[in-house]
């Protein structure tokens, strides 16, 4: 057991593939939307597409951390990056975001600025020990999965007693992100009406299924939380299918090696001890969310990137015609936005959507453009 | 075929002072033109590569020209780091050149190479990479026969740079080039994918959990040589290094107006790079090989040459992986594990791992 290509199988792809088609009533077109960017990814790059039924619709959803950040924080990330004697340390995929102006973190490094790649937040720390004249700033993002690890490195921060370590906290929330979701859709004349969701995997390992249950029965949408490998997507999907044929509204769990009702108790403590729900954030797409977002409690205040440096006040300038906002909200699809493998590619993105291969224009250009019979 | 002159001492050396290899370090008047450096050349580099030419001592090295075409090439290596389990950056930039030139079908003949040293790397580090480079060399039966030194101020380097040129024959009848390939034919793989890159990612300061993989860092001219032996109208070989497999196939579809279909499945790569790439958010596509090449073949030959190349140390694990295929738009396509059809494209960027 390899706990990889067991999830891969396509004798097993298949039979999943048939019984998906078979259960798909012709007369209805089911629109399910894959949350997560890293669903997004592995829909594309295994081909599911081309596996599942003409009536069964793949819609990308807004979960992806490095899409929805809107470009206000990452001009502040190049500000932070850009003041003297800082190493800004970020997950790999932010590098090469485009903030105001196409100006990303890899242009800021090449022109001098001390961006460095990490794996982890606590590779994050390691530096901060090896370089004590330095102030080490650690550019956090991410929904519910990469949270825990940032509140436990500030912790250890503060048990190492080091001085010169601090966290710029951009962590989302997925539950109330899919609530905020639903809610303009629902108001929007123009949406197009979802039958269902596949859910986070990693992030629901640390939040748990019931953590969506209010907002799948509010909206009356079933949810399936899926794993991240290709058998686990079209498992889902079966399941969903099922769930929306039989009218049933659950939130079940296709994933279930990993992922319980509960969460993981210990993360959750971990997340509550250290930070705490902001007001109001900015995101990519869905605008301004009340309680979306946490930072740093204030006992924790000198771990606090931006209390700790004066940072500029940025309002990020989005490019015209960049559709980004629409496709994070299913109401587009990459290949419908004027920029899409024209203007905007993955040499030069011009919106976030491009950039990560979990958002969905760069899955779509990375593997989905040459359906082309051959 | 150049002879490896194997008489010890019969380069002249300059008196003075031996290099202290064991605590020494490379300075600024080891490249300054002086004594120093003569003796840098002489103590460690004539002394590795010890050769005819070398013995001359002049700036350029005289040789006959034979019959055939003549091939040249030249690779720059900057590796970091310098050692990695399986090779280092000398065998390194000895094999990557030698490859490029096999890949015309030529037999490799001489090499040149520059070396870029900063100030401060220790002489035991680079008796170390010299060593290695001539034991690659002398196995490959190659010659180095020319070559410079700088040194640049400490910060200024990452330890060595290497560049190596390369010079060898293509033997009458053989014709290989990148435009070649034709709607039908087979492409073939020698061997696993992604050692390399994952060998040299996993031995970076933060990520030394994957000790078991080792670089396949080798010289393929001979594997080349049996292949074009059995097999004279082979259309096209390249190893598939910066960029892997993808990016090779990608640069083939262009120049030969074509389309590939390649199945996921028949891909030999090793559990632990496969491993390894999940847990770094890699594509094993998009890593780099420096001992593997991909080869095109017309059909009805690709029995013949995978027997070859299975007979081949370098290349037992070899496999028929997909074909060539007719496709206006140059797409390389794929057919994965779990029986999607997907693309395979151009690698964007650097690959840079995803966050979840």
């Amino acid at each position: 057991m390899e706990y990889i290509e067991e999830f891969r199988n396509g004798d097993v792809a298949q039979t999943l593939a048939q019984a998906i088609t078979s259960s798909a009533r012709l007369e209805k077109h089911y629109r399910l939307m894959e949350f997560c960017g890293g669903h997004t990814h592995t829909i594309h790059r295994y081909g599911l597409p081309s596996l599942l039924p003409s009536n069964v619709e793949m819609i990308h959803g807004p979960g992806c951390p490095v899409c929805v950040l809107p470009m206000g924080r990452i001009d502040k990330a190049i500000a932070l990056a850009n003041l003297p004697n800082i190493i800004l340390c970020s997950y790999g995929d932010m590098l090469r975001v485009p903030g105001s102006n196409q100006y990303s973190l890899q242009q800021a490094k090449a022109r001098g600025a001390d961006v460095r790649m990490v794996y982890s937040v606590d590779d994050a720390l390691t530096i901060a020990r090896l370089n004590p004249q330095k102030e080490v700033v650690f550019f956090a993002i991410g929904f519910e999965t990469t949270t825990p690890p940032t509140a436990y490195a500030i912790k250890q921060a503060r048990a190492l007693q080091l001085t010169n370590f601090s966290v710029f906290c951009n962590h989302v929330l997925t539950p109330v992100a899919m609530d905020s979701l639903l809610q303009t859709q629902h108001s929007d004349a123009n949406a197009v009406n979802l039958d269902g969701f596949v859910g986070p995997a990693h992030v629901s390992i640390v939040i748990g299924s019931q953590a969506y249950e209010a907002v799948s029965q509010k909206y009356q949408k079933p949810i399936v939380i899926s794993g991240f490998e290709p058998l686990d997507v079209l498992h889902s999907i079966l399941m969903l299918i099922e769930q929306i044929n039989q009218h049933r509204c659950e939130v079940e769990i296709q994933y279930t090696r990993a992922v319980t009702r509960e969460g993981s108790l210990l993360s959750q403590s971990l997340m509550v001890d250290v930070l705490e729900l902001r007001e109001s954030f900015e995101w990519r797409g869905l605008g301004s969310i009340p309680n979306s977002a946490l930072q740093i409690k204030h006992e924790y205040a000198e771990f606090d990137a931006e209390k700790r440096f004066a940072l500029p006040d940025t309002i990020g300038v989005e490019h015209k015609q960049c559709d980004c906002g629409a496709i994070l909200r299913g109401l587009k699809k990459p290949m419908d936005c004027k920029l899409f493998a024209k203007v905007c590619t993955p040499e030069n993105p011009l919106g976030s959507c491009m950039v990560s291969s979990e958002g969905a224009c760069a899955a779509v250009y990375a593997y989905g453009r040459g359906s082309v019979p051959v | 075929m150049s002879t490896v002159i194997d008489t010890p001492n019969r380069i002249k050396k300059l008196s003075g002072p031996k290099l202290n290899i064991k605590h020494g370090c490379v300075e600024l008047s080891h490249g300054s033109g002086g004594r120093a450096m003569a003796q840098l050349i002489d103590q460690l580099f004539f002394t590795a590569f010890d050769n005819e030419w070398l013995a001359q001592k002049n700036d350029q090295a005289c040789f006959p020209i034979t019959a055939g075409r003549m091939v040249m090439t030249t690779d720059a290596h900057v590796v970091s780091p310098l050692f990695f389990p399986g090779g280092d950056i000398g065998s390194l930039a000895v094999h990557g050149t030698i490859n490029d030139i096999a890949m015309a079908g030529a037999t490799p003949m001489y090499l040149s190479v520059s070396f870029i040293l900063e100030e401060g790397l220790p002489l035991s580090d680079l008796q170390r990479i010299v060593t290695s480079m001539a034991n690659a060399a002398r196995l490959a039966n190659v010659s180095i026969i020319t070559g410079d030194t700088k040194v640049v101020e400490r910060g200024k380097g990452d330890g060595v740079f290497i560049t190596t040129t390369g010079i060898g024959v293509i033997p009458n009848g053989i014709s290989i080039s990148g435009d070649k390939a034709c709607p039908g034919d087979h492409v073939i793989v020698s061997g696993h994918i992604g050692d390399h890159g994952v060998a040299i990612m996993s031995s970076r300061n933060n990520l030394q959990f994957f000790t078991t993989i080792e670089s396949d860092t080798a010289a393929l001219h001979d594997l080349v040589h049996h292949m074009i032996t059995a097999v004279p109208t082979i259309h096209c070989l390249r190893d598939p290094t910066r960029g892997g497999m993808a990016t090779t196939l990608n640069e083939w579809a262009l120049q030969s107006q074509v389309g590939f279909m390649i199945d996921e499945r028949q891909i030999p790569i090793r559990t632990e790079v496969n491993g390894a790439c999940e847990l770094l958010g890699l594509d094993a596509m998009y890593v780099a090989n420096e001992g593997k090449l991909l080869a095109i073949v017309s059909p009805e030959d690709s029995a013949t040459l995978l027997t070859t190349m299975r007979a081949h140390p370098l290349g037992q694990d070899a496999a028929i992986i997909g074909e060539v295929v007719h496709d206006p738009h140059c797409f390389v396509q794929l057919k994965t594990k779990t029986g999607g059809i997907r693309m395979m494209d151009w690698l964007a960027g650097e690959q840079l791992p995803r966050i979840c």
